[in-house]
């Protein structure tokens, strides 16, 4: 950063924003920006705005790169640079800017948009398409990672690699004509002052990641053991999807197209009573049209994990942006007392880690989870260092020599009942949605209700969650403490790093259980608290709510909260929380 | 399909002691005899057939058999069936339900089980009528068929599920009447040995809110004209024919779907290498 009064970790790392209307490439340009980063031992996090259109219209990739690993947003984006600025006001909110920012323009673009303008950023302009132009076979795109690289103070060489590898595919001229128009831009960012250059990685990156949340969801659950999916495609689920659908066969498994998301729950069902950990994605709507189908799971205790990648809501809503509002119907969508697991990874990241563990807890207590991914971290891409292979395989409790005793609902201490696969001699039972008595025979009754209810409860509730059910983080005694959860995570763990930075106590909580409600690991980690400030994107406080009809807050509680699109920053936090100290 | 068992089994080996709650005289009870005859003639292990339904009277079936079963919901069997069968494509697996919970709620299931062609039975009794919810009209019902719901009839042309079947991709299609035992369960046992799906469409009649369906047995006739496996044939027939002539009415030779989960195999950190920069 140029100005030292900023806080420190704003000066670790830098924002660029890459804009032009479909077509001009700047997602590829992105992309290789961060996989050119990664080569030079740097992490990164992109994301992308895209407009409604099908293809075309307004894009922006959005990156982050630092010397550390990146799992948010920052606050203010430190460069800009535009080939065009078709429809741009339109994403204007989302890439927020300051005086010390830099807009790199080309004249021949037209003016920069006023509600950009209006920003005190300093504006310079570059002949981008000239540039482009004075190389043959040379694209905007190029320039602009030539330009962006140099400005931030990355070498030519590892833009190279990626390039080479990169186009290959498409020849010798092609990649010629790259190099050269990348170095092109290299020599037009010797022009221009750069507001900040990167401090250099301490050493290359070894071993590091690419990947997005969504191929880390599928990764993670394709670890834990998941070996059936049934898909239908859903923005911004569709990505887990198409990870998984190669990637199955390679283990022994397999995905199934579905008709409609009745089916494609309705086939995890039939998948999973066959004996293979199941799982299908889907995004709100999908999800609604689901509920009767997890509903048949719960009772008929067929253990079946369903990803939600959340966008914003309710009905067709925004399909490309994020938001976290599916809390509610994933907690409490189902009719009848339908105990079931909730979780949510708190980054691209733990996308892996979490759909692990959720597999894990799916299987061994033979129920639904609902795990609730978002847009934003599930189409971002970042670079992260390989993630632990915690040993979490899907173990189901199954019945191997049934005998005379066998009954596949049995009232069981831990509410688990050993289950009969098919091909099993002996274990014959039906499963059933309807209520039923430990054989799994139909009843009315109290008792049978009584006990089914108890024991489907029971092994969701005892079950021992460990510290997995929480990411706990800063100052263990801390009076001020915020709660979180999903995506909002790291912003805000941002956000607390820069106060305690400056001296002051705070304790992130950000839930990665939803649900059930764990009150005595809750109220562990919420001992002493005085200040609690609740923090979630969506306008109607779901997060909130949850936690006040489920926990008891030990201090003040307070909420932030604000719908999608917009993502929550570090900086939001930092003030919120100051101005709470000072009154 | 699996193999032969070494013991002999006989059609009481392959009911439960359940005792259903369909009401006396009721078509049903003959198609829960026609599945375990056919079991019977194929001689399947029990434990290696799984039963898949819906909701409704008929889609009681599952648990009247001895093998593994699942009640599912309104609509849905054949999609859990599809699952049960590609993940564990040793099993028989057979789908039942009724003319409500298959053409109508689950209808495009139905649609697209044929056109998937996974092999699988699937058996649907119909009864021209929502059974369980005590006389509402289905998708098979006559138009001028009187009901609380629908007074003075829905006024609306039943739809012809042979012919949806047919034209959706269904690799056998073959119409039965429950009142035959014998002739459904050398059917249904024909219907599994098919590669593909195979659909029965099993007239069973509803003595308690359709008792007019109790000429059936009277109206009921073979079919005089061969088996085909050209569906251009297939598809005239079934247009012209009066909804009450019985048989294999096409005998398909599509390929089944290739899908299914195989062993347990390879290793997770080959696939983790995509990943690497
Ligand atoms: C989602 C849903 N909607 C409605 C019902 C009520 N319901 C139960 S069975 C049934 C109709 C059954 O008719 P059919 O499938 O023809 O079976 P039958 O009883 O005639 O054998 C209906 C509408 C339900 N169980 N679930
Ligand atoms: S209502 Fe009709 S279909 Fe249902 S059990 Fe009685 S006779 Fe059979
Ligand atoms: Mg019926």
């Amino acid at each position: 950063m140029t100005d030292d009064t900023q806080n420190a970790s704003q000066g670790a790392s830098v924002s660029l924003a890459l804009v032009g209307s479909g077509g001009a490439g700047v997602m590829t340009s992105g992309n290789m920006m961060l996989e050119a980063a990664t080569k030079a031992g740097l992490y990164g996090l992109m994301t992308r705005t895209v407009g409604p259109q099908i293809r075309g219209g307004e894009a922006a990739a959005l990156l982050r790169l630092a010397s550390q690993p990146v799992h948010n947003v920052n606050d203010i984006f430190d460069i800009l640079v535009a080939v065009d600025w078709k429809g741009a006001e339109r994403f204007a909110a989302e890439v927020p800017l300051g005086p010390d920012s830099l807009i790199i323009t080309d004249p021949a673009a037209g003016d920069v948009p006023e509600i950009l303008a209006a920003t005190g950023a300093r504006i310079v302009e570059v002949p981008l398409a000239e540039l482009a132009a004075s190389v043959e076979g040379g694209r905007e795109n190029m320039v602009i990672l030539g330009l962006v690289a140099g400005l931030i103070g990355l070498t030519e060489d590892p833009i190279y690699k990626i390039i080479d590898k990169k186009l290959k595919k498409k020849g010798e001229a092609a990649v010629t004509a790259s190099r050269a128009t990348v170095h092109a831009g290299f020599r037009a960012a010797e022009d221009v002052t750069s507001p900040v250059k990167l401090a250099p990685a301490e050493e290359e990156g070894k071993d590091r990641w690419l990947i997005s949340g969504n191929q880390a969801t599928g990764f993670g659950a394709l670890r834990g053991g998941i070996r059936f999916v049934a898909a239908y495609p859903i923005t911004p689920a569709t990505e887990v999807l198409e990870w998984m659908s190669p990637n199955l066969p390679k283990v022994g498994g397999t995905l199934v197209q579905a008709e409609d998301e009745l089916a494609s729950i309705n086939m995890a069902i039939g998948a999973s009573f066959g004996g293979r950990p199941s799982l299908t994605a889907t995004s709100g709507p999908g999800l609604s049209l689901m509920m009767e189908g997890i509903g048949l799971a719960v009772a008929s205790e067929t253990p079946v994990m369903v990803v939600n990648v959340m966008r914003g809501g309710p009905s067709t809503g925004i399909p490309t942006k994020s938001e976290q509002t599916d809390l509610n119907i994933a907690v409490y969508g189902l009719h009848g007392d339908a105990p079931h697991i909730v979780t949510a990874p708190t980054s691209v990241e733990d996308c892996v880690f979490t759909a692990q563990w959720t597999v894990h807890l799916t299987e061994a207590m033979q129920t639904v989870s609902i795990l609730l991914s978002d847009q934003f971290m599930g189409q971002a891409s970042a670079v992260i260092d390989p993630p632990a292979n915690i040993s979490f395989m899907a173990q189901r409790l199954v019945e191997n020599e049934p005998t005379e005793e066998y009954r596949r609902y049995a009232v069981t201490a831990s509410g688990i009942s050993p289950m009969a696969l098919p091909g099993t001699p002996g274990g014959q039972y039906t499963a059933d949605g309807l209520e039923h008595n430990p054989k799994g025979l139909p009843s009315t009754m109290m008792e049978d209700h009584r006990d089914q209810l108890d024991k489907r409860d029971r092994k969701v509730a005892g079950f021992d969650y460990g510290d997995h059910w929480a990411d706990i983080d800063g100052d263990e005694d801390s009076e001020l403490v915020v709660l979180t959860w999903g995506s909002t995570t790291n912003a805000v763990r941002e956000g607390i790093n820069r106060l305690r930075a400056e001296g002051i106590r705070c304790k992130l909580v950000a839930m990665r259980l939803l649900s059930p409600a764990v009150p005595k690991l809750f109220d562990a980690a919420l001992q002493g608290a005085k200040r609690i400030l609740v923090v979630e994107q969506s306008h109607s406080q779901q997060f909130y709510k949850l936690l006040r009809a489920n926990y008891d807050m030990p201090g003040e509680t307070r909420s932030f909260h604000r719908a999608g699109p917009l993502i929550i920053r570090p900086g939001e936090i930092v003030d919120t929380l100051k101005s709470w100290r000072v009154q | 399909m699996n193999e032969l068992a070494p013991k002999k089994f006989k059609a009481s080996d392959y009911k439960s002691q359940l005792k259903p709650v369909w009401c006396p005289g009721c078509g049903d009870y003959h198609v829960l005899l026609a599945v375990t005859q056919a079991l019977t003639k194929l001689q399947l292990k029990p434990e290696n057939v799984a039963v898949i339904s819906g909701i409704g009277c008929s889609s009681r079936i599952p648990a009247y058999t001895n093998s593994y079963g699942f009640h599912t919901v309104h609509g849905r069997g054949l999609a859990v069936a599809t699952g049960v069968k590609v993940a564990r494509p040793d099993l028989t697996v057979i789908a039942a339900g009724g003319d409500g919970d298959g053409f109508s709620i689950g209808g495009n299931h139905f649609l697209h089980a044929s056109r998937r062609n996974t092999d699988m039975t699937y058996i649907v009794m119909d009864n021209e009528v929502y059974g369980m919810t005590k006389g509402q009209p289905s998708p098979t019902t006559d138009p001028s068929w009187d009901s609380a719901l629908s007074p003075g009839g829905t006024g609306l042309s039943p739809f012809h599920p042979l012919v949806i079947a047919l034209a959706s991709g269904a690799n056998f299609i073959a119409r039965t009447f429950s009142g035959d035992v014998r002739g459904t369960a050398t059917i249904i046992a024909d219907a599994i040995k098919h590669p593909g799906f195979s659909f029965i469409q099993i007239l069973s009649p509803c003595v308690t809110f359709r008792p007019d369906e109790k000429v059936w047995k009277e109206q009921v006739h073979k079919a005089v004209v061969s088996e085909t496996d050209d569906p251009a044939r297939a598809a005239r027939r079934l247009m012209s024919d009066d909804g009450f002539n019985t048989g294999v009415l096409y005998r398909g030779v599509r390929k089944p779907y290739r899908h299914s989960c195989g062993e347990e195999q390879g290793d997770i950190t080959e696939i983790q290498q995509q990943f690497e920069v």
